[in-house]
């Protein structure tokens, strides 16, 4: 191979220099819609982690024999598979939370950082990899998620996994839970915060 | 030898083989997971047909408790007749379909808190994205509602999705479906406006107005059927 891929760095930018949803800007959709409470938000990241990291093995190990113009929709495929498998799987074992992330779960098949690594990185690398990079990509994804999901849950709802963590005498001094937060901006709102804090950590990722 | 990855015949042999092999293992998860997600969806209509009868349950207790509080149940026709059949299997959604008269109409009797029988009746229609159904609770005097259940499949958060809410089903407490030995389905109206009738009703949600008439349209389509039971309870409470 022309290109020598450093497993480690495959497997750890996208935690924060690459990370797939602050600095690609990719799979957005989803935090907004799943991070109102931290439990959902942790099990769609683990299903986004369980997702990437098979497609890509999958897509890797079979990426010699693909056809080159029918190469997205063999992705596809194999993501949807796995897309159907995971919810039934969590019909099966986690019902209650199968039901508040709904259509969402199906919805993985849509999000960009799926279709982006297998063509992008699956396409052209071996599975071992592949499987880095999958488990890796996905672990940016679900990081973004459950700090989101914290917020919102804590100043939303005043609980985290629906376990109240804001005292009694927190309300009764008047604080009242922010109602703002349980809405889809304020999700566009934190991510943008988690952008700021994090470039202005990171001089590499500003833009003049 | 070597195979031409671009030719026409490797590429409909080989989306044809992975359609096979992906639709297996999806047939595999389906059929071995089934069983346990039927279980699932049982629970959680226990859980919502107890909930009508203001009786909260936690996911471990939840069939125990069904057990314990459901006394009986069975199912009525249109004119109050008991019919063969488990009320538990009925599909709401294909009876709503049927005409009133040819519905059968499953009946959940529940021992409430307060130590009064309590008649659970299912509701189903739509709501402005998909389905919504919930359960109603009634008193032994076959009017006043006792408590209410609603759910929905994919309503919007926070307008009309707030008819899961028990700020809007609790609304329902207390109101009464005969007025003067008429039936009258409970109504959903705008706040601030009344219904031309002189039926009880309660207030919709605001910016939810679809999914607020699809469950006053709910209502009257599905308890309607149930009017000759529920006077026949009376006339027995009486």
């Amino acid at each position: 191979m022309a290109e020598k891929i450093d497993n480690r760095s495959v497997f750890f930018n996208p935690f924060s220099k690459n990370n797939p949803v602050v600095v690609q800007v990719l799979g957005i959709c989803s935090v907004l819609a799943v991070t109102v409470k931290l439990e959902p938000a942790l099990v769609m990241g683990m299903s986004v982690i369980a997702v990437l990291a098979f497609s890509n093995v999958i897509i890797s190990l079979i990426r010699n024999t693909i056809p080159t113009n029918i190469r997205i929709i063999v992705q596809l495929v194999v993501v949807a598979g796995l897309v159907v498998i995971v919810d039934q799987l969590l019909q099966a074992y986690a019902y209650d939370v199968s039901k508040q992330l709904s259509v969402f779960i199906g919805l993985i098949i849509t999000n960009c950082i799926l279709m982006g690594r297998l063509e992008a990185f699956a396409m052209a690398n071996r599975p071992w990899p592949s499987l880095l990079d999958g488990i890796g990509n996905g672990i940016g994804y679900a990081l973004v998620l459950v700090i989101v999901g914290f917020f919102r849950e804590l100043l939303g709802s005043g609980t985290l996994l629906g376990l109240t963590v804001v005292p009694q005498s927190f309300y009764d001094a008047g604080y009242v839970n922010n109602g703002l937060m349980i809405l889809p901006p304020m999700a566009l709102i934190v991510v943008a915060c988690i952008i700021w804090v994090q470039r202005s950590r990171n001089k590499d990722l500003q833009e003049h | 030898m070597t195979i031409n990855k671009q030719s026409n015949l490797y590429t409909i042999i080989y989306i044809a083989v992975l359609a096979v092999v992906v639709g297996a293992a999806l047939a595999t998860t389906a059929l071995s997971l089934h069983d346990r997600q039927q279980q699932n969806a049982d629970r959680d209509k226990m859980r919502q047909i107890l909930a009508a009868a203001r009786i909260t349950t936690v996911s471990d207790s939840i069939i125990a408790t069904y057990d314990r509080d459901i006394v009986e149940t069975y199912i009525v026709d249109a004119e109050g007749n008991r019919v063969e059949g488990d009320a538990f299997a009925v599909d709401v959604d294909a009876q709503t379909k049927l005409p009133a008269l040819r519905r059968q109409l499953p009946v959940f009797v529940c021992r409430a808190s307060d130590g009064e029988l309590k008649y659970i009746l299912p509701v189903y229609g739509s709501g402005l994205w998909g389905p919504i159904w919930g359960y109603v609770a009634f008193d032994a005097d076959g009017s006043t509602i006792y408590g209410a259940y609603f759910a929905h499949k994919g309503e919007t958060p926070g307008l009309g999705a707030e008819i899961e809410k028990p700020a809007f089903s609790n609304e329902f407490i207390g109101k009464t479906v005969f007025k003067q030995g008429v039936f009258m389905p409970v109504a959903v109206v705008k706040a601030g406006q009344k219904p031309s009738g002189d039926e009880d009703y309660v207030d919709g949600i605001s910016g939810g107005t679809i999914t607020s008439k699809g469950v006053s349209a709910m209502l009257s389509d599905c308890l309607t059927p149930y009017a000759a039971f529920l006077k026949n309870l009376s006339q027995k409470s009486n």
